[in-house]
């Protein structure tokens, strides 16, 4: 959590989301049917689910590390990563829904990845709704970390095998692995993978913050128990 | 032969419609701006954020202090 107060940190993120904002715009791209100018959407779209991604491994992550010495540091690290994973997911859909209206033509036609990635936020916002329903702290700490990696462990083959046992209008789903429509352009990479970084950091500055938003609220709470 | 087939690829890409006007009028460098403007809000709304944290971090440990001298 130390990292995303660092300088460094913050400067790196910034650097790459603007580089990210005037290089998405900017930088050529291969000129393709159908998606046109649009397929600068996916410097934007698929970095928020990458992000989600790493930053919901990182609420994991402290969700076991809870559960082996019952901090509660980890527990409000996991819950806010969480959150923002949330939040990164819910844009993940919300921008796919737009792209597609213009691409495939419709914004939700039942495709396989669009439907379990709908099915794994919504796996992750029951995670939110669980914490919110438990009044007790020890508790709610348990219950959320256990079902944090549950919800986790059912997010992976949701998002990563299952789409790939069937054909999707998704690009690498229906057997293709990874991003083959796009390894003929290193050019779009070079854009993307920052972008990633970018986003990813963005996420991991905004969890921080909130962190220490709820340390703060804890302490004060504990305070006036005194 | 290899060339005929090159510029025919050529030919097909560049009937493929994108957004080259805009890029040759320099408009694209008004969305370039209006993008830039609203990552720098949000950044600005981070940075005024933690301002805010940092000072009630403060003031909870000022409190915690406190109530320790008064033991």
């Amino acid at each position: 959590m130390k990292l995303a107060s660092q300088t460094w940190f913050r400067a790196l993120t910034i650097a790459l989301l603007l580089y990210t904002v005037l290089a998405g715009m900017l930088f050529d791209v291969p000129r393709l049917p159908i998606l046109n100018e649009s397929i600068r959407a996916l410097y934007f779209h698929v970095p928020m689910w990458f992000g989600m991604v790493i930053i919901l491994l990182l609420s994991v992550i402290h969700s076991i590390r809870y559960l082996s010495g019952f901090d509660i540091k980890n527990d409000v690290l996991a819950t806010q990563y969480a959150n923002v994973g949330i939040l990164y997911g819910v844009l993940g859909l919300l921008t796919g829904m737009l792209w597609a209206n213009y691409t495939w033509g419709t914004p939700w036609h039942g495709d396989p990845k669009q439907t379990t990635a709908a099915i794994a936020v919504l796996i992750y916002l029951a995670y939110s709704v669980l914490r919110g329903s438990i009044e007790d702290g020890d508790r709610k700490a348990r219950i959320a970390a256990v079902y944090n990696i549950f919800a986790f462990a059912a997010m992976i083959p949701l998002l990563f095998i299952l789409p790939r046992l069937t054909s999707s209008m998704h690009p690498g789903s229906g057997g293709n692995p990874g991003f083959n429509a796009y390894d003929l352009d290193s050019k779009m990479r070079m854009v993307f993978y920052p972008s990633v970084i970018a986003f990813t950091a963005l996420g991991i500055w905004i969890a921080s913050l909130y962190t220490r938003l709820q340390f703060a609220r804890n302490s004060f709470e504990e305070n006036n128990q005194q | 032969m290899s060339n005929l087939l090159l510029s025919f690829t050529r030919f097909a890409q560049d009937q493929i419609e994108m957004a080259d006007v805009l890029r040759s009028s320099g408009k694209i460098y008004v969305v370039v701006a209006i993008l830039v403007l609203v990552l720098g809000g949000v950044i600005l709304y981070l940075f005024r954020l933690e301002k805010k944290i940092s000072k009630l971090e403060k003031e909870v440990s000022d409190e915690t202090t406190g109530a320790e001298y008064n033991e």
